[in-house]
């Protein structure tokens, strides 16, 4: 099935529909499930989801033009931000009205677009960060060192492990500020994998990454897969969609116009018309259907 | 000019009540900007609820000293609160702005003279420390601080802190208080709760993102830094008469420039930034009315003695330019551009 036909070549999981695949088509096991999720700012509808489910141990990509809502949709999924209407739930527990930090401890942890590594803090402090698990974070319990001390270096070997695996571990005890951009998104991931999540969303992990260190993301990306978690990530390199990704989801003006199996969704014309480009000239309105253009010349 | 003399008066600053009141609401101005970085504007009125929450326990409520101590840092616990709350959730410049009005709603109320019976107005409140209130308030059992005193009547030490027992006991009180309150900082921020906050200071989303509650968190450090505030204003009561004309911004500025002399993000900072400030602000005080005099300088010597704040002024801009991480700390952990 694969085009680029490499030995190396990930396992896709397959089958993880039910029925026809259309935008918004049932999953047989999903983790995630929005149903008539709306944000609008002021005029603007950002994210206009009428349902979209994401099947769970597997890797979906959510793509789409800039300024389609995939990053509000994940502000919306995580409770960073709140929708206008709709109901979303992970795991079967509905999340409205639930609060970012909250989301995050019920294991759907989050990345960031624009790198938030904490630079300020050491690299080991940042990854000691991302454990819910320490009891010494509550104020009272922090005065009293041998109430936290040996759960911290717990923390620390975990840390360690995770670090070294995201070959980071030379640089645990300096400033995350002094890492190149390519080594703070392996340390955001890193971190966001302390909480031991089950469902990881990542933000564009590959923007401004170099093709080295693109491979090595993408061996991680498949290996929290390999672990039992599910992934869902933006992303605007297609090949590295096509490489790792199980599912696409494609949005377009807040809209989930298409879905389905990497190599099958690149062949739909809304999803080439929408992102893709080959009608660059065509307002977006027109292809989702919002607007409807007035006759031009060349049609008749 | 008595050299000397300026040299001996300077010195006794290291040991003052006052540089210790400074002290410990630096620490809590660390807690708060440095560490949790929040940006409090209105430490005074922190200071002026710890201060006047311990004259009023005595002088209305007939408490005696420790229990009335116990007033001013609960008043400063909801005063923490009562900040927060509505401005947690915001960006930190609205906390500043809402800090430094909160700070003269404070002095502004004590000063009225609607509630002159408990706050004693323009005249502020004195006599608490004595036993049993005031001459025309006498009230059994209220205050009582200077009569528990353990040091027998006398003269103790040597220049320059030749002095009676009562200052010695107020110094060792103060650094008893001091020497807990900055061990028990030391302990907070070196753990994982101090983590936490030095994350938020950074990126509360980032923290949000990895399931801490970052309210909460920034609460806790707005609470705990205004108690140290209160501790610094008890300080202040301990050793003289209360008045709202203390707790004015200018005492909010004088710590500010303390505490980021010291370093911000540090734990002995506040400590050595306060002494430092003091003793560098008494010497100049006493020096500049002494060339004054001398005819060395073209003011008269009580005009000679306010070029001191002017010189604190040009220190404090250029100590944010030049050295933002202050004596102490790292340059890495605080900049004030990143």
């Amino acid at each position: 099935m694969s085009s680029n036909g490499t030995s190396d070549s990930p396992v896709k999981s397959t089958g993880l529909h039910v029925g026809e695949i259309k935008p918004g088509v049932a999953k047989k096991d999903p983790i995630l499930i929005a149903d008539g999720v709306r944000r609008q700012f002021g005029g603007l509808t950002a994210v206009d989801v009428a349902h979209v489910e994401i099947p769970r141990h597997a890797i979906t990509a959510l793509i789409g033009p800039n300024g389609a809502g995939k990053t509000t949709f994940f502000n919306l999924l995580t409770g960073f931000d709140t929708p206008n209407e709709g109901t979303w739930s992970f795991n079967g527990k509905s999340l409205a009205g639930v609060p970012a930090f909250r989301v995050a401890r019920m294991g759907l942890i989050r990345t960031f677009q624009l790198t938030k590594a904490l630079g300020l803090l050491t690299v080991m402090d940042n990854m000691k960060l991302g454990s819910t698990q320490q009891k010494g974070e509550k104020l009272w319990a922090s005065v009293f060192p041998f109430l936290w001390k040996k759960k911290d270096e717990e923390i620390e070997v975990q840390a360690l492990d995770l670090l070294t695996r995201f070959k980071l571990d030379a640089k645990k005890d300096d400033y995350a500020a002094s890492l190149s951009g390519g080594q703070r998104k392996l340390l955001e991931m890193a971190r966001a994998l302390m909480t031991k999540p089950e469902l990881v969303m990542l933000d564009e992990p590959m923007a401004g990454v170099n093709p080295a260190l693109t491979q090595s993301l993408l061996d991680h990306i498949l290996n929290l897969k390999k672990e039992g978690m599910t992934v869902l990530f933006v992303e605007h390199d297609m090949h590295m969609v096509r490489h790792i990704a199980d599912w696409v989801i494609v949005m377009a003006e807040g809209k989930v116009v298409a879905e389905g199996d990497p190599h099958e969704v690149m062949k739909n014309p809304a999803v080439i018309d929408a992102y893709l480009g080959s009608h660059q000239d065509v307002d977006l309105g027109a292809v989702t259907g919002r607007i409807t253009l007035p006759k031009m010349g060349k049609e008749k | 000019m008595d050299v000397l003399g300026i040299l001996s008066s300077t010195a006794s600053f290291i040991l003052d009540p006052t540089t210790m009141a400074y002290a410990l609401a630096g620490l809590g101005l660390a807690i708060h900007f440095g560490f949790a970085g929040l940006l409090n504007m209105g430490m005074a009125g922190f200071m002026a609820i710890g201060a006047y929450g311990y004259a009023i326990g005595i002088l209305t409520f007939g408490l005696p000293w420790y229990l009335a101590a116990f007033v001013g840092i609960i008043g400063s616990v909801i005063f923490a609160l009562i900040l927060g709350i509505p401005t947690l959730r915001l960006r930190g410049d609205y906390l500043a702005i809402v800090t430094i009005a909160a700070a003269e709603i404070i002095r502004l109320f004590l000063l009225t003279s609607a509630f002159i019976d408990v706050t004693g107005s323009a005249d502020g409140l004195s006599g608490f420390n004595g036993p049993g209130g005031t001459v025309t308030n006498p009230i059994p059992g209220a205050g009582g601080f200077n009569n528990s005193n353990p040091i027998p009547d006398g003269e103790y030490g040597f220049e320059p802190f030749l002095d009676d027992e009562r200052t010695w006991y107020l110094r060792i009180v103060g650094g008893i208080i001091l020497a807990v309150s900055v061990f028990a900082v030391y302990r907070l921020v070196n753990s994982p709760w101090g983590r936490v906050i030095k994350g938020i200071r950074e990126d509360e989303e980032a923290v949000r993102s990895l399931g801490k509650n970052v309210f909460a968190y920034k609460m806790q450090a707005l609470v705990i830094g205004g108690v140290f505030g209160a501790l610094g204003g008890l300080m202040l009561a301990l050793s003289t008469n209360v008045n709202s004309g203390v707790y004015v911004t200018s005492l909010t500025f004088f710590l500010w420039t303390a505490l980021l002399l010291g370093g911000a993000a540090t734990v002995f900072g506040p400590l050595v930034g306060s002494v430092i400030f003091w003793v560098l602000q008494a010497f100049l005080g006493l020096l500049f009315p002494a060339l004054s005099k001398a005819g060395l300088l073209p003011f008269d010597s009580i005009q000679a003695a306010q070029v001191r704040f002017i010189l604190i002024g040009v220190a404090l801009v250029l100590l944010v330019v030049f050295r933002p991480q202050g004596i102490f700390g790292n340059k890495k952990e605080l900049t004030f551009v990143k």
